[in-house]
């Protein structure tokens, strides 16, 4: 028994199953709001400080590396305004580390809206990134309630903020996108990044400054400062604690080495796009 | 039928899934032997399947399990990305596959069906505001501060089944979902559906219940080894389908001729002195009667009785189990007569009786439908289904308060 064809209808369009961002850009963002939101809200929920842990977090860990780097090793000695120089680096490095960190099991831990659901795959990294970011946000809050009672005073720069934010959350996301799809396929990236993002959190200037390596060890600062992270918060350092600071593009020596974080931002940038693009359509059938 | 048009067009779907031997791919593995390739089994879940759904249909999808039905619905709600194949869908789709939708246990109802609603295609301004009617729906307004977790798995699927309805997709994509929730909360299910099939919303329901695809279903397929088997009206479909679950494969794809375990060989109906009549007056006692052939011994065996009208619509249906001398297993060669003494409520009108047997609660051995037929008559000035045993009083003193 077969039915005449039909006249498909003109308002039809093709089901090409799951892709990383399609369906729409309002719904996309909205979608990445909601859930980067209900996420933030849930971080702390039930906790007797609730959101303050936003705070107290980066100002406990800031508190034990001071004792150890600052009082025990004698770290900071070359830095100006080392305390929050210090800080400043944690709550930024912090954040990365944080919504890396988690993206990697976003995908695993969201099975259930993976496998039955219709959206955006995108969607989900961005959202942990999105979380870590209003932790970000309120963590600023503290630095500069910090800075200015540490005795620093405003600068017209502090607006440029969000020039180092921006580029941030941008790299974050790309690296989160790499992280969250490849865990689909390969468990071993979990292991594998918490190691490496060990390793970049000492690779990094967090506890100590370009300053001091282009001290010690000259041929390492192009290195350093390939991690655009690195060029990142040597740039806020520059711009909010300390003007005397080199900014990053000198620290780096100047053209044509500045290009090499520039290059290294874009790869990943584009990395993160390609794999989670690729990645997308088979996402639910790999979990 | 003519001027509609196809609001699904599904042509050559192909979806196979590779599944490998040993699944464990780990980078150490890929380092050591990176061009070795991994052994896959290939799993042809759908081939060459291509059908259409024309707008406002209310369309059954029919497979055992592994058949492919599952895959088809995921291919279209976009869950899965087909091999090959086109699919093409006019409007919005709200999917409902499987328990749970998607629903974080941590966050509270309200959190989850806002996000649920902007999944299923609102804007978030209207998931909020449709908040209420869908907790009120989903009868769960005294729990809605609740986290998801301590929800029981039924209150969870109603809250998902609410949001479904409320999304007002043009089109919706139901998977097996009206197994769970409580008899009270299934029928208010079926009210949707009536209610969303008069007003003419395109519905695809897959399941493995062929009473559901023919209590509401236009028209409807059997997918078999991840191919359309059958495709048309429901009860030509359900005659196939009922064919395939007792029939056994071959092996090659095909399904072998076997002679099932038992055959229906005649059903007919007595009136009140024992004779056979083909047609029965309203109140009259009145039998059903089938004769069952048993061909291989059947454990715990089961004859289900059922009569339907013109409309087939099932008005009436009756089973041995829980008839503790009908339990004891059939022996091959053993003729059975099985016989229903009723008196005659049914509404005036033609009705067909079908008979059964099953081997347990779930397999059918055989299956005769319309295997014979009578006529209800008297009771001609009561309309509907069912004649009950009722009167009439009209009490004519009230009219005298309404009017002053």
């Amino acid at each position: 028994m077969s039915s005449p064809a039909l006249s498909v209808s003109p308002r039809a369009r093709e089901i090409r199953g799951p892709s990383a961002y399609g369906g729409g850009w309002r719904r996309f963002v909205d979608l990445t709001w909601m859930i980067g939101s209900t996420n933030y809200k849930l971080t702390y929920f039930g906790s007797a400080l609730g959101y303050l842990w936003s705070l107290v977090r980066p100002l406990l860990l800031f508190g034990v590396l001071f004792a150890v780097f600052s009082q025990v090793f004698r770290f900071g000695a070359g830095i100006k305004a080392y305390p929050v120089v210090l800080l400043l680096n944690i709550v930024i490095f912090n954040f990365f580390q944080e919504a890396t960190g988690r993206s990697v099991t976003s995908v695993i831990e969201n099975e259930a809206l993976v496998r039955k659901m219709h959206f955006p795959r995108m969607v989900i990294p961005l959202s942990t990134v999105l979380t870590a970011a209003m932790n970000l946000l309120l963590s600023l809050v503290a630095v500069f309630v910090f800075l200015v009672a540490y005795g620093i005073s405003p600068r017209w720069q502090w607006a440029l903020l969000p020039l180092i934010l921006i580029p941030l959350v941008v790299f974050t996301a790309a690296v989160a996108m790499i992280l969250s799809s490849l865990y689909v396929r390969y468990r071993d990236v979990a292991p594998i990044w918490s190691v490496v993002s060990q390793v970049l959190f000492y690779g990094t200037p967090v506890i100590y400054a370009i300053d001091q390596v282009s001290q010690h060890a000259q041929q390492w600062v192009p290195v350093v400062l390939a991690n655009p992270i690195a060029m990142l918060l040597e740039q806020a350092r520059h711009w909010i604690i300390d003007p005397g600071a080199p900014p990053a593009f000198s620290a780096i020596g100047g053209w044509p080495w500045g290009l090499i974080p520039v290059v290294v931002f874009v790869a990943v940038c584009v990395a993160g796009l390609w794999v989670f693009n690729h990645e997308a359509p088979r996402i639910a059938e790999r979990l | 039928m003519a001027d509609r048009c196809a609001a699904v067009d599904v042509d050559a779907l192909n979806k196979t899934f590779r599944v490998p031997r040993q699944h464990v791919m780990t980078l150490k593995e890929r380092a050591l032997h990176p061009f070795r390739r991994v052994a896959v089994d290939e799993l042809a879940a759908l081939r060459d399947v291509s059908f259409q759904i024309a707008e406002g249909d209310f369309f059954g999808i029919v497979g055992r399990n592994g058949s492919g039905k599952s895959t088809l619905l995921k291919c279209l709600a976009g869950i899965y990305r087909p091999d090959s194949g086109r699919i093409r869908i006019a409007g919005r789709l709200a999917p409902f596959i499987e328990l749970g939708v998607g629903f974080n246990t941590e966050l509270t109802a309200y959190d989850n069906v806002v996000i649920n609603g902007v999944m299923m295609g609102l804007t978030p301004r209207q998931a909020r505001a449709r908040f209420d009617d869908i907790l009120e729906f989903a009868e769960l307004e005294s729990f809605k501060d609740l986290k998801l977790k301590n929800y029981s798995s039924g209150m969870q699927v109603r809250l998902a089944f609410s949001v479904m309805v409320e999304s007002d997709a043009d089109m919706l994509l139901i998977d097996e979902v009206l197994a769970v929730g409580d008899a009270a909360f299934q029928q208010k299910c079926f009210d949707v559906f009536y209610r969303l099939r008069e007003a003419g919303r395109t519905i695809i329901l897959v399941t493995h219940d062929m009473a559901m695809i023919e209590r509401f279903a236009h028209r409807c397929m059997v997918l078999e080894r991840g191919r359309i088997d059958t495709i048309g009206k429901p009860d030509e479909v359900a005659r196939r389908y009922l064919q395939l679950n007792f029939e056994g494969h071959d092996g090659s794809g095909g399904i072998a001729e076997r002679t099932p375990g038992a055959t229906v060989e005649e059903m007919w109906i007595e009136d009140e002195s024992g004779r056979r009549a083909d047609a029965i007056a309203h109140g009259q006692p009145f039998s059903i009667n089938a004769r069952v052939a048993v061909h291989e011994p059947i454990a715990e065996p089961q004859v289900h009785v059922s009569l339907e009208n013109d409309d087939e619509v099932r008005v009436f249906a009756t089973t041995t189990r829980g008839v503790s001398a009908a339990g004891a297993p059939l022996e091959a060669g053993e003729r059975v007569q099985m016989r229903i003494n009723a008196v005659n409520s049914l509404g005036p009108g033609r009705y067909y009786a079908a008979c059964s047997v099953h081997r347990g609660d779930v397999e059918i051995v055989t299956y005769r439908g319309r295997a014979c037929d009578f006529i209800s008559y008297g009771a001609d000035e009561v309309n509907g289904l069912v004649v009950l045993d009722h009167s009439v009083e009209l009490d004519r003193a009230l009219r005298a308060e309404v009017g002053s």
